[in-house]
């Protein structure tokens, strides 16, 4: 199963799903055929689109729309707000390339704000797949969600067996009493990584797929910071307005200090390059995240080289 | 006062012509190791070569002076061809081009102004036009002569703020200002006409008060007449159509719809390197349809 398939299936079986695309056909090459009228390509034209998504919303279609995050979050942002949050519409919003996945696209390309842009519309749920696996577990359930929704897309492969999704709930992979990583999207695989060359250096490592940012597993994450342990958030997003901000809120809301350690983009757009080449520049890497977070907790960085094994990178394109 | 050169000699003609199959090796060169968009690159490589190498007042040694001519390439993903003729003409050092999407430098898939001669960065489509417009207003807010010049995709026109920089630049009768439209006949997945049709394109911009001309963009002398041409008209913007091959240069790719952003083995770049002199077609293996 894909997700082309997946959307292709849920077509089939609910005649309200309408898959659009301002152009952006990667993920949906092969669905004009089959799903025929129901396949809308407007063109490059993300504004015309969400606004036409919003149209076919208000007569009881449930619009799955395509188009590279960045367009769709900034360009057509008004009108996500405006025609599709004000009326509260479902509209689901399939995001392509956020975060570092558009790797060597540069600026114009990189959806590094899209989190703290959609979480800020009222009434708009968030989230974001670790892997392919991971998404093709949480995309059913959101298209039959009544809410409109934003889901950063990720194709890659799975290198963790995911539990079954359930809607609001993070997915805890390990608990820890040192440090727990909360992450989302395609740092998860990293997160992993960095997991192991942890523990083998002796910490007790939590690590948190978080799912979807909103709703957000409030529980989970509060389960966290009473546990004591270093939080540390885990993005490929601004640190303003992502997951930083989002436990920040919660601490304040809830009147709980903790000691949290923010690996995210601060004030900066990520230098373009090769996925993997990215990611070793900007400190992403599972290595890199080990090595920041041990930092963190003390280990002097020749202890921790020696502590943990030297590892090849693992990261394929 | 407008300057009028001779018409195109075949000298220069077919100087323009080398220089125009230098920059195609050099954007076959950087399809591999990660790719980039070959075939909206190859398709606005005379353009590029005619403006930069004959017609534009910019090279190397006045990209600082604030009269120079400017030109704003809006259809940021064909920055191979722009790249290589900085390459050729002196504004940036060929061994540059081999960084290509490595972090220790800054030539990735789109413009940016890390490389001298890229007046804007580029890569969301629809932009340009309206910067170009500012650049536009204020050269003749300085009674500045220069020509501004903004190169957009036929695809790019689908996006609305195209159109609004042309009624804009028609109400305030910019006549500095002129949009060159790379008619490659393509976009991303599909031909134009396919999706959202442009035809016909010349009276639309007419009807949104520009002066248009059409004209065949792989033919120097045709470039050349409609460019000296310039401005088409004292109270209007400007707009050059340039009817274009997508792919230009390697019948493999031209005219594919599958043949967008190519990623090829390093094999295949040896024959297509051969296919640019012999212009007979190779067999490609590489994965089709790589989208960014």
């Amino acid at each position: 199963m894909n997700y082309e398939q997946l959307i292709h299936e849920t077509a089939l079986a609910d005649e309200r799903l309408i898959v659009m695309t301002a152009e952006n056909r990667a993920l949906i090459r092969n669905l004009p055929g089959p799903l025929g009228r129901r396949f809308i390509d407007t063109g490059i034209t993300e504004q015309t689109m969400i606004g036409a998504a919003a149209g076919l919303a208000l007569r009881g279609r449930v619009p799955v729309v395509h188009a590279l995050a960045t367009f769709l979050t900034l360009r057509a942002f008004e009108f996500i707000r405006t025609d599709v949050g004000i009326p509260h519409l479902p509209v689901k919003i399939s995001s392509f390339v956020p975060g570092f996945l558009s790797d060597g696209n540069g600026p114009t390309h990189q959806a590094i704000e899209d989190i703290s842009l959609m979480r800020g519309i009222p009434g708009m749920t968030v989230f974001a797949a670790a892997d392919e696996q991971d998404m093709l577990a949480m995309l059913p359930a959101i298209w039959a969600s009544p809410d409109p929704a934003y889901v950063r897309v990720n194709t890659r492969p799975a290198t963790y067996q995911h539990a079954p999704f359930e809607m609001g709930k993070a997915e805890v992979v390990s608990e820890g009493k040192d440090v727990t990583i909360l992450t989302y999207g395609m740092l998860f695989e990293q997160a992993l990584v960095a997991k192991d060359l942890l523990t083998q250096a002796g910490h007790s490592v939590g690590l948190v797929n978080l799912r979807s940012l909103k709703p957000l597993d409030t529980e989970a994450v509060l389960k966290v910071v009473r546990g004591g342990s270093l939080v540390v958030t885990l993005e490929d997003h601004f640190q303003t307005g992502g997951l930083y901000s989002i436990v920040a809120e919660l601490l304040l809301e809830n009147e709980l200090t903790a000691k949290v350690l923010p690996l995210a983009l601060k004030e900066k757009w990520y230098k373009p390059g090769r996925l993997s080449e990215v990611l070793e520049y900007e400190g992403f890497t599972g290595q890199h995240i080990a090595r920041r977070i041990g930092e963190k907790l003390g280990d002097r960085a020749e202890q921790f080289a020696e502590k943990t094994k030297v590892q090849e990178n693992i990261f394929a394109e | 006062m407008t300057f009028y050169k001779p018409l195109m000699t075949p000298e220069k003609k077919q100087e323009l012509q080398e220089l125009a199959l230098r920059v195609r090796e050099h954007i076959v060169r950087l399809s591999t190791d990660g790719g980039c968009f070959t075939g909206a690159s190859l398709s606005c490589t005379d353009l590029l070569v005619y403006l930069y190498a004959d017609f534009l007042n910019v090279h190397p040694g006045n990209l600082q002076d604030p009269e120079r001519d400017y030109l704003f390439l809006s259809k940021g993903h064909d920055v191979p061809a722009l790249y290589g003729v900085f390459a050729e003409l002196g504004f940036m050092p060929k061994e540059r081009l081999d960084n290509h999407l490595k972090t220790s430098d800054s030539i990735y898939w789109h413009p940016n102004r890390s490389v001298p001669g890229v007046e804007f960065h580029s890569g969301s489509l629809g932009h340009l036009p309206s910067v170009a417009l500012g650049v536009a207003l204020d050269a003749r807010l300085r009674d500045q002569n220069q020509k501004v010049i903004v190169i957009t995709g036929d695809g790019e026109l689908n996006e609305g703020t195209c159109w609004e920089a042309v009624l804009v630049a028609s109400a305030h009768k910019v006549n500095n200002l002129t949009f060159v439209v790379d008619r490659n006949h393509f976009q991303a997945n599909i031909a134009t006409e396919e999706l959202i049709p442009l035809e016909p394109l010349a009276p639309k911009f007419e009807a949104f008060g520009a002066a248009v001309r059409r004209i065949d963009g792989h033919d120097f002398a045709a470039l050349d007449e409609a460019f000296r041409a310039l401005p088409f008209a004292d109270d209007k913007p400007s707009v050059i159509i340039c009817d274009t091959v997508r792919g230009k240069g390697l019948p493999s790719i031209e005219r594919r719809a599958d043949r967008w952003f190519c990623n090829f083995s390093a094999d295949e770049v040896t024959e297509l390197l051969k296919e640019l002199h012999s212009q007979e077609a190779t067999t490609l293996t590489s994965e089709t349809l790589t989208v960014r």
